[in-house]
């Protein structure tokens, strides 16, 4: 059975890791959703070039393994200059890997706004900053919602990874633990559970924001409304 | 950027990609058993047996891959079976992708209109038949989409088995960066494979899904 000493005695390390694991997380959603809903921005102008090269970019990070790509981003990239403390490199990493996916995920949202919207909201005269900030995204949040906290989900078990480049996040720290004290399997165990729980409650949280978005939604003006009908449809 | 690094590192990073598509390959196959046995459990073998398929499918699904992995590579010793890596690695593997195509089968049986088999039962067929016959060949002409993505998901999950030492091309990729000291060129070179093989496996997706639309 598992020694509980050995949690006292490492809880401060233990603590400090799953800290790193939420800055990790955190910050790495955080750059994955501004440079995918940059990225998703860029891909509207109607220039080929610039569209196939964003379009090469999702598809090289979305077909490649994030630990290849954390890889070269912490040991390859000293070879160009780039030299990263692993925590920098963890995070960074995690956010560009989230960036292809969220860029996906807001393009789909994107797409599924009414062109109806958008025409109307033109001939009234609306710039397109407005139009983006009032019609848009209001709309594309409302429908990706669901898509957005799966990906947050997933990039919840994907900081684990940055174990293996050392960042001192839990699991790095849980395994110096084993190591030391060759209570393995217990460690692992916990690990397994304690992992089972975050990605749970971070599930959880997240379907209780989608509802509450949603709820926010019925209760509100016509343009609440027509954003009900957007969110059926996509 | 030095070329010739990667071209003399090629060969052994092919081969390596040899291993982890017959790593990913078995996985999947393992995964593909896997997900229908718990899918059909959990549809027709009662309340006992949804609630243990949802278990599992919770468990396999929330756990991070990395340490499904170490679990089962530390725990199958403790148990007395004492498995190499690689053996490790695709139970890992396929227990993982098994929780996600059981989800996949589900949802596809969901898109099998109810009337079917309904129609079947007054027909008077026996109830394996209705899976084998109606329910099942449909499901999987369905989830031809859903499953090829799985396996493209699977092929760079394999990255992960590096750690437990099994010699696949992310590992390979290590020592070789190690031993040269061009991590760039040869995680780079890495790279491009793994995009070369999924390109492979989607462009072979779609056409088994075009093969299937015409039957």
């Amino acid at each position: 059975m598992l020694d509980f000493t050995l949690l006292v005695q490492y809880g401060p390390a233990l603590l400090r890791g799953f800290g790193v694991t939420i800055l990790c997380w955190g910050a790495g959603c955080l750059i994955g959703m501004v440079l995918g809903f940059v990225l998703m921005l860029l891909r509207q102008i109607p220039v080929k070039p610039l569209r196939w090269v964003i379009r090469a970019y999702i598809e090289v990070i979305r077909g490649t393994p994030f630990l290849i790509q954390l890889f070269l981003l912490y040991s390859g990239g000293p070879s160009i200059g780039l030299r990263l403390e692993a925590t920098a490199a963890g995070i960074l990493g995690l956010g560009i890997y989230g960036s292809a996916y969220f860029a996906e995920i807001f393009r789909a949202g994107y797409q599924a706004v009414p062109k109806g919207q958008v025409e109307a909201a033109l001939s009234l005269g609306m710039s397109y900053g407005s139009i983006l900030r009032r019609v848009i995204v209001p709309a594309m949040l409302v429908s990706t919602i669901p898509a957005i906290v799966n990906m947050m989900a997933i990039l919840t078990k994907e900081t684990v990874v940055l174990s293996i480049i050392t960042v001192p996040e839990l699991m790095y720290e849980m395994q110096t633990m084993a190591a030391e004290t060759f209570a393995t399997f217990e460690t692992i165990v916990g690990m397994a559970l304690f992992y089972w729980l975050l990605v749970e409650v971070v599930s959880r949280l997240g379907r209780r924001l989608e509802a509450r978005v949603t709820r926010f939604l019925t209760h509100a003006s016509p343009q609440g409304s027509s954003t009900q009908t957007a969110t059926a449809r996509a | 950027m030095k070329f010739s690094v990667i071209i003399d590192a090629l060969p052994h990073l092919l081969g390596a990609a040899v291993t982890t598509v017959w790593v990913s390959l078995l996985g999947v196959l393992l995964g593909q058993v896997i997900g229908l046995v718990v899918c059909v459990a959990r549809q027709s073998g009662g309340r006992a047996a949804d609630m243990a398929g949802g278990v599992y499918v919770s468990f396999f699904r929330g756990v991070p891959l990395l340490i499904q992995l170490l679990l089962i590579y530390y725990m199958l010793p403790l148990i007395g079976i004492d498995v190499p890596p690689l053996v490790a690695s695709i139970a890992a593997l396929g227990l993982a992708s098994g929780a996600y195509v059981s989800e996949i089968y589900r949802g596809a049986l969901n898109a099998v209109p109810h009337g079917q088999s309904e129609a079947a039962l007054a027909l008077g067929f026996p109830g394996s038949a209705i899976w084998t016959r109606i329910l099942l060949p449909q499901a999987f002409r369905i989830s031809v989409p859903a499953l090829v993505n799985e396996l493209i998901l699977l092929l760079k999950a394999s990255s992960l088995i590096s750690v437990v030492g099994v010699a696949e091309l992310t590992r390979t990729s290590q020592t070789i960066s190690a031993a040269n000291y061009r991590p760039l060129e040869i995680y780079l070179a890495a790279g491009v494979i793994y995009l070369a093989i999924n390109g492979a496996l989607a462009l072979f997706g779609t056409l088994v899904e075009r093969r299937l639309q015409q039957a």
